[in-house]
């Protein structure tokens, strides 16, 4: 712990800032979610906001990601307007892909951001692609591909790693392992259960890291991203961490023992990102207010921008889909 | 830069060079946009030095290098995406996909992505990729190699589909192909790679998508097929036309988009139609074709529209059996016979 005092105050500030950003994102969706306000799915990234932030940290602004269906955080990391999000996560024009694509579609392409994805697994060899395009138009950019432990079970994941490692491209696989896919555990979806030993197999450098422990991710998350630049990737990072609830917002969970999730709460990386920003970064308990603060005012300011924006014109979408005849 | 194609008629073209290879006239679209565009790679299984199993991209590493010519792993799903992903950060990646039927190996990433990125996030972003690959019967390789699969595509919005049946439509269709922003998925017959015919000199011969084109006139029936389809439709109306029937052969080139136009013009004159598909009959898009035709110009029509398709099975590897499976001379001349109510 002592390396860490390496760390500005404003970093760990900038850390606490987005974790606890998507904490009262996710918070707020379920309330409008509760209220009628969201339709279809909405997969909380509530217990696993360290893997998307640490990740986020490491990465410049050259760089890509993919997502998942569990893409809200990463939208965040990235530095998403939560404004569009909210906007988009209850179907408004306003929103980042104009209400079309609403929670499991938010992209933030001009950002970097190449999408979320209702497919598990689906993104994956698309952020292959992206690293690839780096490559050969001679740019440094690294893709972040977030995964899961169920995204790992598809043949993609396989064919996705290798594809990236035969031609050493510069991709970082975050295995953000919640332990469950839907509702199986992931001991019983495989033999072995230690998921970044696959990357030996392909010959690639993996790593389990605490996935609730933000500046773990963000130092492995860092040292890749470095030794991508330098043309050694890829590398796979196995997040572990814990979903605090269900697959969904309508999914109790009841497979999930009482004991591991009170466990998981024990180590909730929130909480965890508030003490190394007071024990590391010196900051007091007022100024961490003041970010709590300024973080639900902009919540506020984001459910007040999408509840007051017009909803969808279907005569223009008519149009628009014209372009598919 | 488009208008030296739609603005010339091809067939007049000063400088066509009669005796182009199918397969050649590829090549050069390939080569000519790769020239033209820093952007455009193509990837696919052995096409680098080995030159691809149909010989389209021979010669195009000793020009353009490794970065642009990239053999990948057996891998069709994750190379798809890998081209997916590079099309969504400013490259145009043309894939090569063996044969048609391995391309059910990458329908997540044709369908759910390629196809859908750019509705989906409201227009952020466009996807070119082309995915060339080939279908058809005709060498042997029975049910996983000869596949007419057009159908599965045309059903899905978002992509392009396009079906050239001669050298100059493979050329000019493939760099249209190759300059759009959508995923276009281009399928090449295994039994035109070898064909020849006249295709136009230049570098901006280039067919815009969604223009189709009659490859024969005729007065009495109207006779719309693609792809090797046109080749045997052609004979049939050079036999029938020793009998006194003149038959009109359109080519729709491209059935996503679709000239709707050109077909209806052809189908409101001869007011007879018969259409002919290699792929089977069942949900097929002879029959998307024939209700279109049917909607919009139902009181032109003289008699029931037929449809010569592909047999309802899998590709069988006997030659008589094979054969029996796919439409012949003989079928298109019947059903020609059967819409004008004459013998024989």
């Amino acid at each position: 712990m002592d390396s860490r005092g390496q760390y500005s105050k404003s970093f760990l500030a900038g850390l606490y800032r987005q974790l606890y950003t998507i904490r009262v994102f996710e918070t707020r969706c379920i309330q409008l979610y509760r209220q009628g306000l969201i339709r279809g799915y909405l997969h909380p990234y509530l217990g696993e906001e360290a893997i998307a932030v640490g990740v986020c940290a490491a990465l410049g602004p050259q760089d890509y990601l993919t997502s998942t269906h569990r893409g809200h955080g990463h939208c965040i990391a990235r530095g998403a307007d939560l404004r569009r999000m909210t906007a988009e996560i209850t179907g408004k024009r306003t929103g980042y892909c104009k209400g079309r694509g609403g929670s499991m579609h938010i992209a933030d392409v001009s950002q970097g951001n190449l999408g979320a994805n209702g497919i598990v697994g689906g993104s994956t060899a698309i952020g292959v692609g992206a690293a690839l395009s780096a490559k050969l138009q001679g740019r440094d950019s690294v893709c972040a591909v977030f995964t899961s432990d169920g995204g790992v079970m598809n043949g993609t994941f396989g064919e996705a790693l290798n594809l990236a490692a035969a031609w050493n491209l510069p991709v970082i696989f975050v295995v953000e392992n919640n332990q469950y896919a839907v509702s199986t555990p992931v001991h019983q979806a495989c033999r072995e259960a230690e998921l970044y030993k696959r990357a030996a197999g392909y010959g690639v450098e993996g790593k389990r890291v605490d996935g609730n422990h933000v500046l773990e991710v963000y130092e492995t998350a860092a040292d890749y991203v470095r030794r991508c630049r330098q043309g050694k990737g890829p590398f796979v990072i196995e997040a572990l961490t814990y979903r605090h609830a269900g697959h969904h917002v309508n999914d109790p969970g009841t497979y999930m023992p009482e004991d591991e999730k009170e466990y998981y709460r024990q180590i909730d990386p929130c909480r965890r990102g508030r003490q190394f920003l007071i024990e590391l970064g010196s900051a007091s308990s007022e100024e961490v207010a003041a970010i709590e603060a300024e973080v639900e005012r902009a919540m506020d300011d984001a459910v007040a921008f999408a509840q007051e924006s017009p909803g969808t014109d279907v005569q223009q979408f008519l149009e628009e889909i014209s372009v598919y005849s | 830069m488009n208008k030296t194609a739609t603005t010339l008629p091809e067939a007049a073209t000063a400088a066509s060079r009669n005796q182009v290879q199918y397969r050649t006239a590829l090549n050069e679209a390939l080569a000519e946009e790769m020239r033209r565009d820093p952007t455009v790679f193509v990837m696919g299984e052995g096409i680098a030095e080995r030159g691809g199993s149909y010989k389209v991209t021979a010669n195009l590493l000793a020009e353009f290098g490794k970065n642009r010519v990239l053999d990948t792993p057996l891998c069709e799903a994750s190379f798809t995406g890998a081209a997916i992903g590079a099309a969504l950060t400013g490259m145009r990646p043309v894939v090569e996909i063996l044969f048609i039927d391995f391309a059910m190996l990458i329908m997540d990433q044709l369908v759910n992505q390629a196809a859908k990125v750019r509705f989906m996030t409201g227009d952020q972003c466009r996807v070119p990729i082309v995915l060339r690959t080939q279908g058809g019967t005709g060498n042997g390789l029975a049910a996983q190699h000869s596949q007419s699969l057009e159908a599965l595509f045309y059903h899905i919005p978002g992509l392009k589909l396009v079906m050239p049946s001669t050298p100059a439509d493979a050329k000019g269709l493939l760099k249209a192909s190759i300059r759009d922003d959508s995923p276009v998925v281009f399928i090449e017959h295994k039994l035109l790679y070898l064909t020849e015919g006249p295709v136009p000199e230049g570098d901006e011969f280039v067919i815009p998508l969604g223009k189709g084109q009659v490859k024969r006139p005729g007065a009495d029936v109207t006779l719309i097929a693609w792809s090797n389809m046109i080749p045997r439709s052609l004979t049939v109306a050079e036999k029938l036309a020793a009998e006194g029937i003149d038959v009109e052969v359109v080519d729709p080139r491209t059935l996503v988009p679709l000239d709707k136009e050109l077909m209806l013009d052809s189908v409101r004159k001869t007011e007879h139609v018969v259409i002919v598909q290699e792929a089977v009959r069942r949900g097929g898009v002879a029959s998307d074709l024939a209700a279109i035709i049917q909607a919009e110009a139902f009181d032109y029509l003289d008699a029931p529209i037929e449809i010569v398709a592909g047999l309802v099975t899998p590709i069988p590897f006997n030659l008589a059996l094979e054969t029996a499976c796919v439409p012949q001379e003989g079928d298109i001349i019947r059903a020609v016979k059967r819409v004008l109510n004459v013998g024989g």
